[in-house]
């Protein structure tokens, strides 16, 4: 089995699924969202699949690998392959697409071929998804990038909300700005590489003898794209209006895993392909990515729409993420790829939990709740658990890795992380109030009955729930995945960790 | 003076050397279109529509043929009719394109919609607009069959032009593609006086840029003694400075010349009221073809005959490159015509082109060579589909009348949007394919004004990336508008049979390009000698 081509696969079966669903004839168009669900269960199980002929202990960068000539004029090759990161991201992707499914089970309620078009973008989606983390070769990644752009603007702008146009076109313009810097970088890169019929494989342009100059110019192309996606003040404004316009199934998704392309990229590209430039950076990324932390929770607490409210969390949880993965520290690079798991589950978990309330309270506004505890209790509770991982409480998962954040940052740059602690504070204002708001006080007066939580609705939180406990208490599992990779990025860097003991010397770089 | 001329003048008159097989393809479109004239003369009306589309497409298809399977032929390589016309690989690479691109433009000219003649052309060119004489036309049943010989002739031109190894043989080519679309432009069947004037102004620009182009070939021939392109660039190598001062005015106003038939600005001032103006199947087929043709000249001149004093120029074009992305991408943000923003997009893509061709390496001719082929079949089935949106009758081409065409016309609108997607440049279409082949030499080769070209092109791609998104979110997110429908209508297998072949290489040089650009990689080396 050594030879399958497991990623492909991987990223085939929603492909594939997409076309069963977009062409069932109209008298099965009802069925579409069960064989929507059903070919993104058979996408998991062949995804677990795969993770289980990974092996941790291999001493190539990485595993699963494919390679195929694609467009040798280019030097561009179709190369897969995953690393723990990857692995891990492509498996949470998984995860999430058929809670999303499932989440968005009556998204379209007037059916036909309208819904049938919503699962059929949502599984392209997915094929994109794994390929953008799949790829190992610059330009087939590119691509994907690029590509996975479609999707979400047709998914936003077909079936988003009353402002939905707006989100969508800001969306697209924003990443393919992005995108199309980056398209420079690109270039430039290959003319600096080897060149030849695979002249784009990560492998090859990995310790390049850049000149300085060209270096850094071609990582801050790169940067720029990804900072967009990440996304990272004060390119982040199209990250509001996308999530709160979006469906919430395809809030998660834009958010939970299409955003973590931008710092998987960092991880992946900057740092891997531009040692140097990632240094030279740092200052500027470090206070950028403060920044985010502090003004994401900001304005989070002064949102009352709840989906622009967390889409606002991420900006702040994403400046954690960037912080532990330019602070060049194992534990820091350890915290961030596995912020990047929880937080996807937390992120699904809010958005999905708040758009059930929403649905049932018809509005977005969080004046418009207020004691909602008492009306539908077990919708509450879950709320206050997504809550209380979002603002990374002890016990749940994000406390592990927004611990591992501070403290990698602080092993080499002690202000930043002092500062980005307060991010903390903040977030329990942001989350506790809005629970406040939402949740308690007298019973509102509703014009007709809510029902509770339904088993629909359960079945979507329970994985979630599940995944909050599991990393929060035995975080090993995925961090065994994930160590070799950030080791072996920062060894590209060209780092070691400062000593512990080493106190005044922290901030030398 | 009489030192430099004995290359110009043999010592016995010589008959002209033919290579029939090089030059065959060329010979059977002429063929075609003088028998499409004679159709026209002798043929009784009913049947000349048919009869004219029949022969045009078999004549096309023959040259085609003709050209995989002999001209391509190594043998047939090398200069032919006394030096005057090189078939080397560039040649024959532009000259399939145009074919093939030819094809499918008259497969759309054909269009009737239902109707006698060919839909989008007036029952008689003649008659003054609103005049009892075209409503009387109109009643006999006239149809503008003559349409299909004036394209081949048009065809035959864009086959010579980028072959014309000297600059006459390129003035005679850019006549002989130009004055058949000054004429074709003027024959819509809707909004005619807008079509006349479109006419009119081109054929006036046009014979500007003609003189500008004559003006020039005759100082080159001042300054070298010949008209033939390697002959010039023999002697800037070796001039002795005499005539120094007739090079570069020589120079820059045969590329004046070219440039404008590329729609380059400043020289671009035509392109947006000809495409509007001229019936959509012309403005598709002149988009694509006259492109390609055009371009192809202007590498043949650039490469071959004014490469050695690059130097002294490269700056203007430079600017006229930047200058064409800024403004084409820009002035299509606030068009309102659908035509019309199609024209200024391919002026932004004009300026792409040039970007590669500034490259000034072999990389950069076959990136230019293959964005020619990619942008042409994309235009040629955008402008198809935008003929068939109609209101009450006519063409739908103001914006707002494309809202909420998703919904009512999913799949003209999918097809629609997906060649927008290509013009934007978005990956696994051609589009993305060609701005990579044409921007990457650019970096590799054109030095810091080259990567610098590049990033206004970027940012350019952006703009007109915001455009076409535009009306996509017009089509699929946006109500239809309130009074008589937008229907697409229901067109012929030909019209459909274009739309299919151009979306389809749209979507294959997309996803798998490498053997064209293997193709356009071998064919990129000029013969200069």
């Amino acid at each position: 089995m050594s030879n399958f081509p497991w990623l492909t696969v991987i990223g085939l079966i929603p492909l594939i699924g997409a076309i069963v669903v977009a062409a069932l004839p109209a008298s099965m168009a009802d069925q579409a969202k069960k064989v929507a669900l059903g070919f993104s269960l058979l996408t998991l199980v062949f995804g677990v699949a795969a993770a289980l002929q990974f092996k941790t202990g291999s001493t190539q960068q990485f595993q699963l690998v494919e390679q195929h000539e694609w467009i040798p004029q280019f030097g561009v090759s179709y190369a897969l392959g995953v690393d723990g990161l990857a692995l891990v991201m492509i498996l949470m992707a998984l995860v999430l697409l058929p809670i999303c499914i499932l989440a968005a089970w009556d998204d379209v309620p007037e059916g036909g071929k309208r819904e049938k078009n919503y699962f059929a973008l949502t599984l392209v989606l997915a094929t994109f998804m794994v390929g953008v983390f799949a790829a190992t070769d610059v330009f087939l990644f590119y691509v994907f990038f690029e590509a996975m752009l479609i999707p979400v603007y047709f998914l936003i702008g077909s079936y988003g909300g009353p402002r939905r146009q707006y989100a969508a076109v800001k969306f697209l313009l924003f990443s393919l700005a992005g995108g199309l810097v980056m398209l420079i970088g690109v270039i430039a890169l290959y003319k600096y590489g080897p060149g030849g019929a695979d002249g784009f494989l990560v492998t090859k342009l990995t310790g390049l003898d850049l000149p300085v100059a060209a270096g850094r110019w071609i990582f801050l192309a790169f940067f720029i794209a990804f900072a967009v996606k990440a996304p990272m003040w004060p390119v982040h404004t199209w990250l509001p209006d996308a999530a709160t316009e979006a469906r919430p199934a395809t809030a998660v998704l834009l958010v939970g895993v299409l955003d973590k392309v931008g710092t998987y990229g960092m991880i992946r590209f900057c740092l891997q392909l531009f040692p140097e430039a990632s240094q030279w950076a740092t200052p500027v990324v470090l206070a950028l990515a403060v920044i985010s932390i502090i003004y994401g929770a900001l304005l989070a607490i002064g949102q009352t729409d709840v989906m622009r409210l967390i889409a606002y969390t991420s900006v702040s949880h994403f400046g954690f993420i960037v912080l532990g993965i330019f602070a060049f520290t194992t534990t820091g690079g350890a915290g961030s790829t596995l912020y990047m798991l929880n937080h996807g589950f937390t992120t699904a978990a809010l958005f999905l939990v708040a758009a059930m309330l929403v649905a049932r309270r018809g509005s977005k506004r969080i004046p418009d709740f207020g004691g909602w505890q008492r009306v539908t209790p077990g919708l509450a509770g879950v709320f206050l658990v997504a809550g209380l991982a979002g603002l990374a409480l002890p016990g749940l998962s994000p406390f592990v890795s927004e611990i591992m954040v501070l403290v990698g940052t602080f092993q080499r740059y002690k202000l930043p992380a002092v500062i980005a602690t307060t991010g903390i504070i903040l977030a329990a204002l942001y989350i506790l109030l809005m629970y406040k708001r939402m949740m308690t006080g007298p019973k509102p007066q509703l014009d007709r009955p809510v029902r509770d939580i339904t088993l629909r609705e359960k079945i979507v939180v329970a994985p979630l729930i599940a995944a909050f406990l599991v990393f929060g208490f035995y975080p090993k599992p995925a961090l065994d995945l994930l160590n070799p990779a950030v080791k072996a990025t920062l060894q590209h860097v060209g780092v070691t960790d400062p000593a512990p003991t080493s106190v005044a010397e922290g901030s030398s770089k | 003076m009489t030192a430099a001329l004995p290359a110009a003048l043999p010592a016995a008159f010589k008959a002209a050397d033919f290579d029939y097989g090089a030059i065959a393809p060329m010979l059977i479109v002429a063929g075609g279109a003088v028998i499409g004239v004679l159709f026209e003369a002798f043929l009784p009306r009913r049947l000349r529509h048919t009869a004219q589309t029949a022969l045009s497409l078999v004549t096309l298809v023959a040259a085609f043929v003709v050209l995989v399977t002999v001209s391509a032929q190594e043998s047939h390589r090398g200069f032919t009719l006394a030096r005057a016309v090189a078939i080397d690989g560039p040649a024959l690479f532009l000259q399939g394109t145009i074919l093939a691109m030819s094809i499918l433009g008259i497969l759309t000219m054909a269009e009737k919609f239902g109707g006698k003649g060919a839909d989008a052309f007036t029952p008689m060119g003649a008659a003054i607009p609103g005049s009892a004489h075209e409503a009387a036309a109109l009643r006999a049943g006239l149809s503008t069959s003559d349409v299909f010989p004036l394209a081949l002739f048009s065809v035959l031109g864009m086959m010579l032009f980028p072959a014309a190894n000297d600059l006459l043989i390129m003035f005679v080519a850019l006549e002989v593609l130009s004055l058949p679309l000054y004429l074709m432009s003027g024959l819509a069947r809707r909004r005619r006086l807008l079509s006349q004037e479109a006419s009119l102004k081109y054929f006036l620009l046009g014979a500007f840029s003609s003189a500008f182009f004559l003006f020039g070939a005759a100082l080159l021939y001042g300054y070298a003694g010949s008209i033939y392109l390697p002959d010039i660039a023999a002697a800037v190598t070796t001039a002795n400075g005499q005539l120094e001062g007739l090079l570069i005015p020589g120079v820059v106003l045969v590329l004046v010349g070219l440039l404008f038939k590329v729609g380059a600005v400043p020289f671009h001032s035509w392109t947006p009221d000809v495409y509007q103006g001229a019936p959509t199947p012309v403005t598709g087929f002149m988009a694509a073809c006259t492109k390609v043709a055009a371009f192809g000249a202007i590498l043949r001149f650039v490469y071959v005959g004014a490469e050695a004093n690059r130097w002294d120029w490269r700056l203007g074009v430079i600017a006229v490159a930047v200058l064409t992305m800024v403004v084409g991408a820009i002035l299509s943000v606030t068009q309102t015509d659908v035509k019309r923003l199609l024209a200024y997009s391919s002026i932004a893509h004009a300026g792409f082109i040039l970007v590669a061709v500034m490259s000034f390496d072999r990389t950069g001719v076959a990136g230019t060579m293959f964005y020619l082929a990619a942008y042409g079949f994309t235009t040629i089935a955008a402008f198809a589909v935008v003929s068939m949106v109609r209101q009450g009758g006519s063409e739908a081409s103001h914006l707002s009348q494309w809202a909420g065409l998703g919904r009512t016309h999913p799949v003209v609108a999918g097809v629609f949007s997906f060649l927008l997607l290509a013009f934007a440049g978005i990956p696994l279409t051609s589009g993305f394919a060609a701005k990579y082949a044409a921007f990457a030499p650019a970096i590799s080769f054109g030095g810091r004004a080259g990567v610098w070209m590049v990033v206004i092109g970027v940012i350019a791609s952006v703009v007109t990336a915001f455009v076409y998104v535009r009306l996509i979110v017009l089509m699929y997110f946006t109500d239809p508008p309130v009074g008589e429908p937008v229907v697409a209508e229901v067109a012929s297998p030909f019209t459909t049979a274009a739309i299919t072949v151009g979306a389809l290489v749209t979507l294959v040089l997309g996803v798998l390009p490498a053997q064209v650009l293997d193709l356009a990689e071998q064919s990129s080396q000029f013969i200069a000698k």
